[in-house]
């Protein structure tokens, strides 16, 4: 086994043993840290996928802003551990057939249809030079449109944020 | 030809009275005087009848290659090959007819301003009259048999409109509705002969039926085929509208109706539109003896079962209708062995004495104050002269007396059926038996009336003659009764029978294929005249002995006949058994079936169930709604999954 | 040096996005069912840079980005939501926040 395998498998065994512990913990922040522990593991899989920047955004951004922001929020609220309700009744009976349903789906979408077996079964190509120049030259220029509407997003969002939590006087 | 190319005046000029008593009486109430009525309603017949009189006069010059004289107005409806135009037509048959209708019907509206007078709704009883004209000049000037429809379902209309004329009398308002729903039964086989009529000629005009007859040369029918098919339908519309078996039964109950009604509608011109379409029809009648047969029987069998009842009725009026009935039998009998000119001319003649009848027992009615039994009449005929001879002119002449109008075509009928083409001889035996008890009835009911001593009380009832108004049209009716049968007055006599040879080429065809028999011999026809006035004057002695002579004798022979006198005094229940078996079952199935099982049970619960249907499902439905958000993220899932099978499917279908 | 099958990535993709949604319909927490939106969001970020792989272009990056951007500003606003409900609620169940129903 040649050393991108073996990264490869290591990886992607971490990031299901963290979505597992995400779906077993009993505590929020018990899958708090195990959404780090896959998002860290995928930013290996980017890395080895030849795509530096966005390796480095997914640590910077989603593992260090967004679950920090997560923590914050559970610790914040002194989340206990869940009480076992189960009142939802199509919850519990489609549940499970359902995420079968959607893994078994997903990978006859990605192997047994022709555009997806078409890429899944394609040849590696080499990876495109995905440094910061390239993409920012795409991302100024083609996609100049949704970089500003996102830009705007954001802001919508720190307002509604805001506006949401606070406290009624 | 100034009315024959404008026919169409002869039939508006009723209408436009009728319309103008109607909008204008009802509109301005008593503002609209009973005279302005009169004017209109009396004046808009009388030009009508002047119409036709003109009419006639230039007919009489028109060659024969042009008659009958047609006139298509407008086209009425077209469906597909099917076009079938407002058309008028007139030839021998027409005349005949129109002189009737509009003749008779002025002496009628003439004698209505005396007799209705004093009665509310005076301009309604004139409009609907005038409206019954107009349609029956519809029927008989029609060119088409669905002109000729129109006209038969509007007198109908009018028929029912003025039975009911007193409304607010339940017996009449019943009666009203059981005269038209009875004439409904007939008439729609007359309906579906119509149809056939379309289906086997591809056109209901007439000349256009008999052209094709007469060009394909089609034969005698010897089976049960489309043209007795056709023959028997129609009749049965006949059997409705001309009150013959089993269909009578609203003839008498019609007699609820105003007396001029009665003598108009129920026994000069509406009853004989049967008759009349019989007559029209000959040549499809003479193709199918099968039919002819038919209607020979129940003409026969009609005119002595009709008579029968007659003998033990008491109500003066009700005495008329089944008189009426049984003539119409004769008329029928007479068709269906082939005389159908004796057959009309006996319609002509029976317009004239049965209408003055009629009249004049209206003449009775109003000196009586109202009264209409005739066990509390009584030796009137001092004390009202013109109504008694006028009367005994017209019981003479129904009952077959010479020289009087009734003889003449009585006795050309049952010669015919014994001695015509399509001879019948029990037919006749039914025909001459009915002659006799007609005989009879119509005496016991004068002598009843105008002979004996008084059986009413003198000093409540004051017996007055009635006024000119309706003393004329009774002396003219009279004159009619009296000389009307000479001009059809066959060779025997020494007459030419003009009438008979006048209507010769509406029946050419019919003569055509009559089966050849040898000419009746002179002395043959001589004896049975004289056997029909035996039978005539039999009756009248009969009546005479058991009401002049012993009158205690009738109540004794009553009383020892028993049971079959109650029978006959109850026309045999035949309404009884029709209400039994026909009409109590029907109002069952109305009410029980219909009413409750079809309209509440299965449209009711077909709309309401729609409903609960409806209410059920959103009940259910709501339940998807649970409020747990866990439930609204797997549906979100279950659709995205969804959503993502279908765009595979559409990308597969796609390539 | 033989290089792993860009199909291997989207098999794992696959998987990690099915174990996302059982996560959201199975648990009960709010922030977890948040977390499980952002699991299924990795996993399709993960296939997005493996088909940028595939087909030898950038633009399945810029992709992830604004997937990224627009995580984020969900998440945001999605927690100032949670911290109301639960200061309503007084609960972080899911299962209490019912009041939407018939």
């Amino acid at each position: 086994m040649t050393l991108p395998f073996l990264l490869f498998f290591a990886c992607a065994l971490v990031a299901l043993l963290g979505a597992v512990l995400l779906i077993v913990a009993r505590e929020p922040i018990h899958s708090a840290l195990s959404l780090i522990l896959v998002m860290v593991s995928l930013a290996v899989l980017y890395l080895l996928l030849g795509a530096p920047f966005v390796a480095a955004v997914q640590i910077l951004v989603y593992a260090g802003a967004i679950m920090v922001l997560f923590v914050f929020v559970i610790m914040l609220l002194n989340a206990g551990e869940e009480e076992r309700t189960d009142w939802s009744k199509i919850a519990k009976y489609v549940g499970w057939p359902l995420g079968v349903v959607v893994v078994l789906g997903g990978m006859h979408l990605l192997f047994h249809s022709e555009p997806g077996a078409a890429v899944a079964n394609s040849a590696v190509n080499p990876p495109p030079p995905a440094d910061t120049v390239a993409l920012s030259n795409l991302l100024f220029r083609n996609y100049l449109f949704p970089f500003e509407a996102t830009s705007i997003l954001i802001l919508i969002a720190i307002l509604g944020a805001l506006v949401l939590a606070r406290k009624d006087e | 030809m100034l009315i024959l190319d404008q026919l169409w005046i002869i039939l508006a000029l009723p209408l436009l009275g009728s319309a103008i008593n109607g909008i204008f009486g009802l509109w301005l109430g008593s503002r609209w005087s009973n005279s302005t009525v009169n004017t209109v309603g009396v004046g808009s017949v009388g030009l009508s009848f002047l119409c036709v009189l003109e009419a006639v006069r230039e007919f009489l010059q028109v060659p024969a290659d042009q008659i009958p004289v047609f006139h298509d107005y407008f086209t009425w409806m077209i469906a597909g090959p099917f076009r079938a135009g407002f058309a008028l037509q007139v030839d021998q048959l027409s005349v005949v007819m129109l002189l009737i209708v509009t003749g008779v019907g002025l002496l009628v509206h003439i004698f209505s301003v005396g007799y209705m007078a004093h009665e509310g709704g005076y301009y309604r009883f004139f409009s609907y009259l005038n409206l019954f004209v107009f349609f029956m000049l519809t029927l008989v000037l029609g060119a088409n048999l669905l002109v000729t429809f129109v006209g038969w379902e509007g007198v109908g209309l009018c028929s029912y409109l003025l039975i009911g004329f007193w409304f607010l009398k339940k017996s009449a308002a019943d009666a009203g509705k059981k005269a038209f729903i009875t004439t409904r039964i007939g008439d729609m086989g007359f309906m579906v002969g119509i149809l056939l009529v379309f289906a086997t000629f591809n056109t209901v005009d007439y000349r256009g039926i008999f052209s094709t007859l007469a060009q394909r040369n089609v034969p005698v029918e010897t089976h049960l085929g489309v043209i007795t098919a056709i023959c028997l339908l129609l009749f049965a519309g006949a059997i409705g509208k001309s009150a013959q078996l089993p269909l009578y039964v609203w003839l008498p109950d019609a007699m609820e109706g105003p007396t001029p009604v009665s003598a108009l509608i129920h026994a000069a011109t509406m009853v004989t539109a049967g008759v009349y379409m019989v007559a029209r029809m000959n040549p499809l009648y003479a193709r199918s003896p099968i039919a002819m047969l038919v209607v020979a029987i129940i003409g026969g069998v009609t005119a002595f079962y009709a008579a029968t009842i007659g003998i033990a009725q008491t109500d003066i009026k009700k005495v008329l209708a089944y008189s009426t009935v049984s003539q119409l039998g004769y008329m029928f009998l007479a068709c269906g062995v082939g005389a159908y000119s004796a057959g009309i001319f006996h319609l002509m003649t029976h317009a004239f004495f049965k209408g003055l009848l009629f009249l004049a027992s209206g003449s009775v009615i109003h000196a009586m104050g109202g009264e209409q039994d005739m066990l509390k009449m009584g030796g009137l005929r001092k004390k009202i002269p013109v109504t008694f001879w006028t009367m005994l002119i017209g019981t003479i002449a129904i009952a077959g007396i010479p020289p009087f109008a009734g003889f003449f075509s009585k006795d050309q009928i049952l010669f015919a059926a014994w001695a015509g083409p399509y001879a019948n001889k029990p037919l006749y035996l039914l025909g001459i038996c009915a002659a006799a008890i007609t005989s009879f009835y119509m005496f016991r009911l004068i002598f009843l009336t105008f002979f004996g001593e008084p059986r009413y009380d003198e000093h409540h009832v004051h017996v007055h003659e009635s006024p000119w108004s309706m003393l004329g049209p009774l002396c003219i009716l009279a004159l009619l009764s009296t000389v009307g049968g000479w001009f059809a007055a066959p060779t025997l006599w020494g007459g030419e029978d003009a009438f008979g040879k006048f209507l010769s080429p509406v029946f050419a065809q019919a003569a055509a294929l009559a089966p050849v028999t040898e000419e009746a011999s002179h002395s043959l026809e001589l004896q049975f005249s004289a056997i029909a006035v035996a039978v005539g004057l039999i009756g009248l002695l009969v009546a005479w002995w058991l009401y002049v002579k012993n009158p205690d004798l009738p109540a004794r022979i009553a009383k020892s006949l028993g049971g079959l006198y109650t029978l006959v005094y109850n026309k045999y229940f035949v309404d009884e058994i029709y209400g039994a078996l026909i009409v109590t079952p029907l109002l069952w199935i109305s009410t029980n079936v219909l009413w409750h099982v079809v309209d509440e049970g299965m449209i009711d619960g077909a709309v309401n169930g729609a409903a609960d249907v409806a209410q059920a499902a959103g009940g259910e439905a709501r339940k998807l709604q649970s409020g747990y958000t866990r439930s609204y993220a797997t549906w979100v899932i279950i659709g995205a999954v969804g959503f993502s099978a279908v765009l595979y499917g559409l990308l597969r279908m796609k390539q | 040096m033989s290089v792993v099958p860009v199909s291997y990535y989207l098999a794992l993709s696959a998987f990690l996005f099915g174990l996302g949604v059982i996560a959201f319909v199975f648990k009960r927490n709010i922030i977890t069912i948040f977390m499980a939106i952002e699991l299924m969001l990795n996993a399709v970020n993960l296939a997005f840079v493996a088909f940028a792989r595939a087909h030898s272009q950038l633009d399945g990056l810029v992709f992830v980005f604004f997937v990224i951007v627009v995580a984020a500003a969900e998440a945001a606003v999605g927690l100032a939501i949670v911290l109301a409900l639960a200061h309503t609620r007084q609960s972080l169940n899911v299962d209490r926040v019912n009041l939407l129903k018939f």
